[in-house]
């Protein structure tokens, strides 16, 4: 493995995201819509339930949805490449695919990270106050829930070769995910599912080390997430061995 | 005399096209050897399984004494390849996808920045070192795409079709680069279906023709061999056909078409 390769792979994907602006643009309407709209369509009822501030729940979840969502849709970077020709000189150049796949992975999900990040600093406009102690924590997660997603978008990807037909597979995948993640309301309401999914305890644990409130231990969290990342690589890594450009 | 290539026996079948058929030939160090046929013979398809982008059914593939099929790390970093398609970043400068090609191929890095300048200047594009790729004609991202080949030093250079749609000028002026790096010692593969361009430059050739080799030697010898005069009538000789009359080329032309359409 070559930490040079991986370098250089996310360092052309970080300028790709920064040169691409119409895609940087969109990628926040999304968020910032569910936050508009949650805040204040549904904040007053949560209040009045008494749970207390809605924000605080709620700045999380939506910056969550952001990098999940950037995460996931970062796989279509490989069916581009595949479509434009550039997939063929990097598998062709002598690294190993695992490399290849971990370049990708770690630059898709720093990508998703930024995107989170420039959220965050929105919800602090809005209103939202987390407390700073844990902020390496939350980082922690953000990590982990933004490199398991861009994996799995790559798995997904790397057998694809219609650009149309990824997006509707990923959004078939993306709203039960982050509904049945406790995102945007909280978990108690929808039986055991939740539990089922590895990004209940990601929303779960950014959450808690931003507000100090989790509902799960974070080691239980960072734990499974961990192993949800490791058993997506190492299936990729599988599948990008034999990959066709 | 040692050999560059050596490929045996080689297959590879598409569902149900047969699209390489239990071909075998040696390409000696140092010469330029032309893989001449028309549209659809099965030159792509034998490139991506020299360059280990395609796992084929069958055969033995050795570049520089390497196995290309079990070590390909160490096949890939002995070659260089300039695909049929495109395959730069358009979304990245000049600089920027050469230094991505050095990096993956492990180029020391106090000797990328004269490598990289060296490479532009042989196919003179030093002066849009920082202008985008998009903003490129065709020409202009062949070359670059032979410079970015010879970044690492290969001693084997793979071009599939490396003028096919360039201006004559063009192509004068990548073939001119193109012997100049023979000279200093670079084995030259490339694949053509243009036969005047395969008797200007190749040392050798084989005639390729739905999967199979018909015949291989020095043009000459292969001129002699058919009794005729030019390797356009040597051809139709062989094949009974001129190189365009191909049945089969009707269909690959139409996805040739969309792969240029798409680029
Ligand atoms: N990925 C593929 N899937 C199915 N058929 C293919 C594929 N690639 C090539 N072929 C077929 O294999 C034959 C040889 O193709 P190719 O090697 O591209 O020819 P050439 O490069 O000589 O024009 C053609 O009939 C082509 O249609
Ligand atoms: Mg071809």
């Amino acid at each position: 493995m070559s930490m040079e390769v991986i370098g250089v792979m996310i360092k052309r994907q970080l300028k790709r995201y920064w040169r691409s602006k119409p895609r940087l643009l969109g990628s926040f309407a999304q968020p910032l819509l569910f936050l508009f709209a949650f805040t204040f369509g549904f904040g007053p009822i949560y209040a009045s339930a008494g749970e207390g501030n809605y924000i605080q729940f709620l700045a999380p979840g939506i910056m969550m949805m952001s990098v999940l969502f950037t995460s996931m849709f970062n796989g279509i970077e490989v069916i581009f490449d595949r479509q434009f020709g550039f997939l063929k000189e990097t598998l062709v150049a002598p690294v190993s695919r695992t490399t290849i796949l971990l370049g990708k992975a770690f630059g898709g999900a720093l990508v998703g990270m930024i995107q989170g990040v420039i959220i965050f600093l929105i919800t602090l406009l809005v209103g939202f106050r987390p407390e700073i102690t844990q902020i390496p924590l939350a980082i922690l997660f953000m990590a982990l829930v933004a490199l398991l997603f861009t994996s799995l978008g790559i798995l997904i990807a790397s057998r694809m070769e219609d650009m149309h037909a990824f997006p509707l597979i990923i959004n078939f995948l993306l709203m039960p995910l982050f509904f049945l993640s406790g995102a945007l309301f909280p978990i108690e309401g929808l039986k055991l599912v939740p539990y089922f999914n590895p990004l209940t305890y990601g929303v779960d644990g950014f959450r808690g080390a931003l507000t100090g409130s989790f509902i799960f231990n974070p080691i239980l969290g960072l734990g499974i997430l961990s192993g949800c990342a490791l058993v997506v690589i190492v299936i990729g890594a599988k599948l990008f061995a034999t990959t066709e450009a | 005399m040692s050999f560059a290539i050596t490929v045996e026996n080689l297959s590879k079948s598409f569902k149900e096209t047969k699209a390489v058929k239990n071909i075998s030939f040696q390409v000696p160090q140092k010469k330029i050897f032309a893989f001449l046929g028309p549209n659809g013979a099965g030159k792509s398809t034998t490139i991506k399984m020299m360059t280990t982008l395609l796992a084929p059914d069958s055969g033995s593939i050795v570049l520089e004494g390497v196995d290309a099929l079990k070590n390909k790390d160490e096949a890939r970093q002995s070659f260089g390849i300039v695909f049929q398609d495109q395959s730069l970043d358009d979304e990245l400068t000049t600089l920027e996808n050469l230094e991505y090609h050095a990096a993956l191929y492990h180029v020391p890095k106090e000797l990328r920045a004269k490598r990289i300048k060296k490479a532009l200047e042989i196919v003179d594009l030093w002066d849009r070192k920082d202008a985008l790729v998009k903003t490129f004609s065709g020409g202009m991202k062949r070359r670059l795409e032979i410079g970015r080949s010879l970044i690492h030093y290969p001693k084997i250079l793979f071009l599939d079709e490396p003028t096919t749609g360039l201006d004559p000028q063009t192509r004068n002026s990548i073939w001119s680069h193109i012997k100049q790096l023979n000279k200093e010692g670079m084995t030259i593969f490339f694949t053509t279906h243009y036969m005047p361009e395969v008797e200007e430059v190749a040392d050798e050739v084989a005639i390729i023709d739905h999967g199979k080799i018909i015949t291989q030697g020095s043009v000459s010898a292969i001129k002699k061999q058919t009794k005729t005069k030019s390797l356009e009538a040597a051809f139709l000789k062989l094949t009974g056909k001129h190189i365009r009359e191909e049945s089969a080329s009707k269909l690959d032309g139409l996805r040739q078409r969309v792969k240029v359409m798409r680029r």
